[in-house]
């Protein structure tokens, strides 16, 4: 299951090296989103420093919908999905390969969204081990869930709409903890001990565990 | 020796549209069946659901000794299947998707160049994206791709349909080849001529099911000029 993980990781990731998706449209929609939040809520520095850690989650959260959405499309442009049921690969390790792709690809977005956030909204950083973590974990249970959806809304004629409205309730728990956690890591909370860190923690350990015990048969229909 | 695909009774049901409705189909080593029919009588799901990747709701599905409605990962890696999709990744190569392939198989890396010039694919077309190339170049990507893998059962729908003469020729040698030294081919065509591919049974399927199944005791092929030279007559 690990080798065919990293397989499909290897392949996806250069897939996206040659198309550019994530950096030329998921990355600068990510960019607008914040821009536009701004706009919409009161622009006064104190207010933005308040709000920087929901909107940049928020951000997050609508541009992991677009790189799910592509990580599942690419198998099923030309059938290549039922390649790789032919091939042999483990479906499990598919799921893995999967999230691990999307996750290489949102973490660096969040990077350069983390930047974009500090210029546009001005918050103090602090607590950087507690953000890191906590956004290594947020973003794998986004990732997880995410693929899961994506794949379970790939038959319907309506994936578009379906999936943003599979996955946005779902993921709200991400949204709210990864918010708290940074809310927290700003005001200089420890690692050890955060709360929104551990429902962090089990969302993805949880949603890991599902997709890998059940993409296949999402996969098999 | 025994049957490489039993199917007994085997019905599939796509949505709430019954696609294979109590079908029986028998395959050996060293065959080739030719399977006929209009569009819409179930040959291209007889090839999916041979290839493990149509749910079989009743019925018993042998392929190459594993229960396929139970345990299709099992044999799926012996299968071959080339189809209306050719399972291609539009911004890899040639050389790149036929790597993948035999990646994902577990298959001998070293197969790829071979396999590649063996239909044409060379010098910078190999490293030429999928996206960029004809349906013509793509569909001998994946015909590479699925002769370097070697597989034991050949499922083949339409393989010949938007191929040049040429690669044709190399297609059905390659067959030739691979079914003498026991492989088995499914080939599901609407042509009339198949090259030197030399069908050792027609079977005719509609509504689901094989409603004919022809055994070439003298297998001849099919096209008509190869047929002349060797002075033999039509099949039935």
């Amino acid at each position: 299951m690990w080798r065919d993980a990293l397989l499909i990781a290897a392949k996806d990731l250069k897939i996206e090296l040659r198309s550019k998706v994530t950096m030329n449209q998921i990355l600068p929609f990510a960019f607008v989103v914040l821009i536009v939040f701004a706009f919409a809520l009161d622009t006064s520095p104190g207010t933005l420093e308040k709000v920087a850690p929901g909107l940049f989650w928020l951000a997050v959260l609508f541009s992991s919908i677009f790189s799910v959405d592509r990580a599942v499309a690419i198998e099923t442009d030309d059938g290549a999905g039922d390649g790789l049921l032919v091939y042999g690969v483990d479906p499990g390790g598919i799921f893995l390969g999967k999230v691990l792709s999307v996750f290489v690809q949102l973490f660096l977005l969040e990077i350069f969204l983390l930047l974009g956030v500090v210029v546009l909204y001005g918050p103090k950083i602090g607590g950087l081990p507690l953000m890191v973590v906590s956004a290594f974990f947020a973003t794998l249970g986004l990732c997880a869930a995410g693929v899961t959806y994506s794949q379970l809304a790939t038959g319907s004629r309506a994936k578009q709409t379906l999936l943003p409205l599979l996955l946005v309730p779902v993921a709200s728990p991400v949204l709210l903890a990864g918010t708290k956690a940074w809310q927290d890591a700003f005001s200089s909370a420890t690692l050890l001990g955060d709360p929104w860190l551990r429902l962090l923690i089990v969302f993805a350990v949880v949603y890991l565990a599902l997709g890998a015990i059940f993409f296949g048969s999402i996969l098999e229909g | 020796m025994g049957s490489l695909v039993s199917f007994k009774n085997v019905i599939v049901i796509s949505g709430n549209f019954p696609i294979l409705t109590g079908l029986d189909f028998e395959a050996g080593p060293g065959e080739i069946v030719l399977v006929k029919g209009r569009n819409g009588a179930g040959k291209t799901s007889l090839l999916r659901a041979v290839a493990g990747l149509a749910r079989i709701t009743r019925g018993s599905a042998n392929v190459l000794g594993v229960d396929i409605a139970a345990n299709p990962a099992d044999v799926r890696h012996r299968i071959g299947l080339l189809g209306h999709e050719s399972f291609l990744y539009e911004d890899l190569s040639a050389r790149e998707n036929v790597r993948f392939v035999l990646k994902a198989t577990r298959s001998d890396p070293s197969n790829a160049e071979a396999a590649m010039a063996s239909v044409g694919l060379t010098g910078r077309l190999a490293d030429l994206k999928v996206a960029k190339m004809s349906a013509g170049q793509r569909k001998k990507v994946a015909l590479a791709a699925l002769l370097a893998r070697e597989p034991e059962l050949w499922l083949l729908d339409e393989p010949h349909a938007s191929l040049d003469s040429w690669t044709r020729g190399v297609l059905d040698a390659t067959l030739n080849a691979k079914v003498s030294r026991g492989a088995t081919v499914l080939l599901v065509s609407h042509e009339s001529h198949h090259g030197s591919l030399v069908p050792t049974r027609i079977v005719e399927v509609g509504g689901g099911k094989i409603i004919s199944d022809t055994n070439a005791t003298k297998p001849v092929p099919l096209d008509p000029p190869a047929a002349a030279k060797q002075g033999s007559g039509n099949v039935a």
